[in-house]
């Protein structure tokens, strides 16, 4: 599976269209990731749990993304955008959607 | 002189912690952004002949052999001090400077490892890099909770059919 956040795949032709596909995932932060990110506050810079779980739920997400997209008998997904949305306290929403392609 | 003991100590709860707490913040935290600059900064230095841009189609010299989706996030908070500062100034508006080097770190902290990433995985250069800010849930600006953010760097990494194409940019 070909993935880009471009119109095509470089190099290649887009042959058939599906539609659009997409992949979520909806995660709550660790209790525990949540009191070293607390601590980690009084000193600023980079909270790794969360960078980690982030990325983490965001491959999901892409994974998602590509599973729908391999039912329908494409080989790549052009366009692929992020997205993030907090929809409560302490947890977030990661998304991503794009096209799905054949491409030759 | 037990009643004066316990001002003592209800006065050091109430401003001496605080207080302690602001000016460890204040001197690691500033310790902190110093070497995270001078990190980013040599880091930039050894990328600078790998070609990465935002363009949204290929230059026309890059002969694609293959391609791939790379991406770099980090997430960061503010120190205690400067959420306060910050805190402070959004009373009276205007520019809040504490937090202008803590975004313009994570954004160049979250390029570089979409490059390294890219660099990593054996490709020869990225376009159509997009960059993303997001509010983690729960942050707030009054110096008491997660002031988190989190910076998203993704792009499409190619890898070239011949050398060629790079010369113009090494």
């Amino acid at each position: 599976m070909e993935i880009s956040n471009t119109e095509s795949i470089p190099g290649k032709q887009i042959v058939e269209f599906y539609g659009v596909v997409s992949g979520n995932t909806v995660r709550a932060k660790h209790i525990g990731r949540d009191i070293m990110a607390g601590l980690k506050n009084v000193v600023g810079g980079e909270l790794k749990g969360y960078t980690e779980l982030l990325q983490d739920s965001r491959n999901e997400a892409m994974d998602r993304m590509i599973q729908q997209a391999a039912s329908m008998g494409a080989n790549a997904v052009v366009n692929v955008r992020f997205a993030t949305s907090s929809i409560a306290q302490g947890a977030a929403e990661l998304f991503a959607y794009g096209t799905a392609v054949k491409v030759a | 002189m037990d009643s004066s003991l316990l001002q003592y100590m209800e006065l050091f709860l109430n401003f001496g912690l605080p207080i302690f707490l602001l000016l460890l913040a204040y001197f690691v935290g500033s310790m902190l952004e110093r070497s995270h600059f001078r990190s980013i900064r040599k880091r930039e230095n050894e990328n600078v002949g790998f070609p990465v841009v935002s363009f949204n189609t290929m230059p026309d010299d890059w002969n694609a052999a293959s391609s791939g989706l790379v991406s770099g996030s980090v997430v960061v908070s503010l120190d205690y001090f400067k959420r306060v500062i910050a805190g402070l100034r959004a009373l009276v508006g205007g520019r809040i400077k504490t937090y202008e080097p803590l975004l313009d770190r994570a954004r160049r902290e979250a390029l570089l490892r979409m490059t390294e990433a890219a660099r990593r995985e054996g490709y020869d250069a990225v376009f159509n890099v997009r960059l993303e800010t997001s509010r983690l849930a729960n942050s707030g600006g009054d110096g008491q909770h997660t002031a988190g953010v989190e910076m998203l760097a993704y792009g499409t990494a190619v890898k070239f059919a011949s050398r060629f194409a790079q010369s113009r940019w090494t």
